[in-house]
C-alpha cells in the first residue's frame, strides 16, 4: 500500500466525512487509473454527491487520504484543484443562467491564461456540441435541460480536465437526451480524459464504464468490472429493478 | 461613418454635461444645481453598490456605512475637530482607502452568508457604524456625537478653492457649479472603472458567483477573494463619494447615514436595473429628481385641481414616491433598464444560425 498511487490517477483510501452527527462517508476506497471511465452507482443518500464534493475540494473530509497523480490532496481549495485538472460538473448542472452560453464557456477556462489554445478548445467544444454554437449569444438560462447539460459538460472541458467528475448528468433529462449525453461522455473518454461518473441510472452508467463501484450508506459495498456488475444479481435487483 | 456618429454623440453629450449647471441655474434656479451635485454623488454610490448587489449578487443593506466612513474620514482630517487640515488630494484617497478597508472588514466574516442572512448582517453593520459615530464623543471626543462635525475645509485643488465664487473665461462659477464639475469628473471615472470591470475576467467571476456559487467554485474561481474584492471595490466608490460629500457640505452628522439612505441607494440600483450601468444611472436620476419634482409640484397641483391643499406636500411626496416604486416594480420587475434585454437575445438568434456556418469553415 505504499506506492499504488503512482500508477493510479486518483487514489482514495478510508475517506470519511460527516455532516454534524450524520456520517455521509464511512471510509471510502476508490481508484481511478489514467484514461479510465469509472461508474459510481448508488441510491439516494448513499453519499455519491458528498464524495464528489470532497474530491473537488468543496467539502473538507474528516479523515482519510486522497492521492492525485501521486501527490496527497488534503485540505486543498476547489480553485487549486481545477488548476491541477480535477474538474467537477456539479449536480443540477450549475450553469450560470444570466450569462450567455459563450460567457459560460469562458468561465470554464477561468484558471487558464493560454489564450490561443483556449480559443481552440472553444472551437472543439462547439464541434462537439453544435447546438451550443448556434446559441452562443443566448442566455444560458433560456436553454433546454439537455442543452444546459451539454453546456455544463462543455464548460468543464474548457478547463482541460485530466479527471472529469460528473454528478448525475442524466438527471431530469428526456431519454433521447440522456442517450446523447452518454454518447458524448464516451467520446470525451475516448479523447483520453479520465472520468468518474456518478449516476442513479446504474444500467446506463455501467454500460459505458470500464469499472464500477457501488456506494451504499457511505461505504463501497462492491467494486468490479462494469460488465460483471451489470450481470451481478445483487446489483440488478437493487438498482435495475430485476 | 459609424465612428463619426459616435464621436458626434460624445461631443454633444460633453457640451451638454458642461453646460448643464448653467442651463439648470438659468431655468430652474440654483437649488436645482445643488440637486444635480447630489445626483452625481448618488450615481457614484449606486455604481459602487451595483458592484456588490448587481454583479456579485450579495445583498448589502448597510452600504451607506462606507459613505459614512469616507465622509467622516474626510471630516476628521480636514476640520477644526481634531485640528488637522490635510490637503484634498491626501484626504480623498485616504477616505476611499479607509472605506475599502471597512469593506473587507465587513466582507470577511460574511463570506459564507447569502441572501436574507447576509442582508441582516450588513444591515447590522450599517447601524453599528452609525451608532459608533453617534456615540464616539465620550470619553474622548472624536466624532462630536450627534452634533456632527462642522466647519469642514472646503475642497481645495492646489490654491484653487471650490468654496468660493470664481470668474473664469468670462463666466461666473459659484461653488455649486465648481463642485458639479469636480463630481462630474469623479463620476465619469467611476463609470469608466465600472465599465472596465463589467467586461473583465473579474466581472465575469462576480456574475458567476451571483448565478451559482458552487459551480463558480468548481470552475476554479477563488470565491473568497473575489467576493472580498467586490465588497472592497463597492466600498471604495462609497468612500470616495463620502469624502466628496463632506467637502461639499462642510458638515457631516450621523443622521445623514441612516438605514433609509442605504435603502434609497439600493432602490436606485434595483429600480434602474441591477447590473446594468445605464440602468443604475437612470435609477439615480429618477430617484433624486422625482422626489424633488413632487415636493415642488404637488402643492400647486392640488391648488389647481381642488382649489386648496388637502395633503401636506411633504407627506404626499413620499406617498407618491412609494406608489411610483410599486408601479415600476410591478410593471418592470427587472428594473426600468434591465442588464440584458430579451430583444437583443431574440434577434441574435436569427443572425447566428446563418453566420455560424460561415464562421466555422
Amino acid at each position: 500500500m505504499t506506492t499504488p498511487e503512482l500508477k493510479s490517477l486518483l487514489h482514495v483510501r478510508n475517506l470519511k466525512m460527516s455532516y454534524g452527527g450524520i456520517q455521509a462517508l464511512r471510509g471510502v476506497d476508490l481508484d481511478v487509473a489514467h484514461g479510465e471511465l469509472i461508474a459510481l452507482i448508488g441510491s439516494n443518500g448513499a453519499g455519491k454527491t458528498t464524495l464528489l464534493k470532497v474530491l473537488a475540494g468543496l467539502l473538507q473530509p474528516a479523515s482519510g487520504t486522497v492521492h492525485y497523480r501521486g501527490t496527497p490532496l488534503m485540505h486543498h481549495a476547489a480553485h487549486q484543484l481545477v488548476q491541477e485538472g480535477l474538474t467537477l460538473v456539479p449536480e443540477g448542472r450549475g450553469i450560470f443562467a444570466r450569462l450567455t452560453v459563450k460567457e459560460n464557456l469562458q468561465m470554464g477556462s477561468y484558471c487558464r491564461s493560454d489564450e490561443p489554445s483556449i480559443d481552440r478548445d472553444m472551437q472543439n467544444v462547439y464541434e462537439l456540441f453544435p447546438r451550443l454554437f448556434e446559441r452562443h449569444k443566448q442566455l444560458a438560462g433560456t436553454l433546454s435541460g439537455g442543452e444546459q447539460q451539454m453546456l455544463a459538460l462543455g464548460r468543464a472541458l474548457m478547463s482541460r480536465p485530466t479527471l472529469l467528475m460528473l454528478d448525475e448528468p442524466s438527471m431530469g433529462l428526456a431519454p433521447m437526451m440522456v442517450t446523447k449525453i452518454f454518447e458524448t461522455i464516451q467520446e470525451i473518454s475516448a479523447r483520453g480524459v479520465s472520468i468518474l461518473l456518478v449516476e442513479q441510472n446504474a444500467k446506463l452508467a455501467l454500460e459505458v464504464a470500464q469499472r464500477g463501484y457501488v456506494l451504499e450508506n457511505g461505504l463501497i459495498t462492491s467494486s468490479d468490472s462494469a460488465a460483471k456488475l451489470l450481470v451481478s444479481p445483487a446489483v440488478r435487483q437493487a438498482y435495475m429493478g430485476s | 461613418m459609424r465612428q463619426r456618429d459616435t464621436w458626434l454623440v460624445l461631443v454633444v453629450l460633453a457640451i451638454g454635461l458642461l453646460a448643464l449647471p448653467f442651463m439648470t441655474d438659468a431655468l430652474l434656479g440654483r437649488g436645482w444645481v445643488r440637486i444635480l451635485d447630489f445626483t452625481l454623488l448618488y450615481i457614484m454610490l449606486a455604481l459602487g453598490l451595483n458592484i456588490v448587489v448587481g454583479y456579485a449578487g450579495l445583498l448589502d443593506l448597510g452600504y451607506i456605512a462606507f459613505f459614512a466612513v469616507g465622509a467622516y474620514c474626510y471630516a476628521l482630517l480636514g476640520s477644526p475637530q481634531l485640528g488637522l487640515h490635510f490637503p484634498f488630494w491626501v484626504i480623498l484617497p485616504l477616505s476611499a482607502l479607509l472605506a475599502c478597508l471597512f469593506g473587507v472588514l465587513l466582507g470577511a466574516p460574511t463570506l459564507r452568508l447569502r441572501g436574507d442572512y447576509l442582508a441582516i448582517v450588513t444591515l447590522g453593520f450599517g447601524e453599528i457604524i452609525r451608532i459608533f459615530l453617534n456615540n464616539l464623543n465620550s470619553p474622548i471626543n472624536i466624532t462630536n456625537g450627534p452634533q456632527g462635525i462642522g466647519m469642514i475645509d472646503p475642497i481645495h485643488l492646489g490654491s484653487f478653492s471650490l468654496g468660493s465664487t470664481h470668474e473664469l473665461f468670462g463666466l461666473t462659477l459659484p461653488p455649486v457649479h465648481l463642485h458639479y464639475y469636480l463630481f462630474l469628473f469623479f463620476t465619469l471615472l467611476v463609470i469608466f472603472v465600472s465599465l472596465r470591470l463589467e467586461g473583465s475576467r473579474i466581472g465575469r467571476a462576480w456574475m458567476a458567483i451571483r448565478e451559482d456559487e458552487i459551480a463558480a467554485k468548481a470552475m476554479g474561481i477563488n470565491t473568497r477573494n473575489i467576493k472580498l474584492l467586490a465588497f472592497a471595490m463597492g466600498a471604495t466608490f462609497g468612500g470616495l463619494a463620502g469624502g466628496l460629500f463632506a467637502g461639499f457640505q462642510g458638515f457631516v452628522s450621523p443622521e445623514s447615514f441612516g438605514l433609509a439612505e442605504s435603502i434609497t441607494v439600493l432602490c436606485m440600483v434595483v429600480l434602474g436595473g441591477m447590473g446594468n450601468i445605464s440602468g443604475v444611472l437612470l435609477g439615480c436620476l429618477l430617484l433624486v429628481v422625482l422626489p424633488e419634482v413632487l415636493r415642488h409640484g404637488s402643492g400647486p397641483a392640488q391648488q389647481l385641481l381642488f382649489g386648496r391643499s388637502f395633503v401636506d406636500p411633504e407627506s404626499l411626496r413620499m406617498l407618491l414616491f412609494g406608489l411610483a416604486l410599486i408601479v415600476v416594480m410591478l410593471w418592470r420587475p427587472a428594473g426600468l433598464w434591465p442588464s440584458r434585454q430579451h430583444r437583443s437575445e431574440l434577434t441574435a438568434k436569427d443572425n447566428l444560425t446563418k453566420s455560424s456556418r460561415d464562421d466555422r469553415t
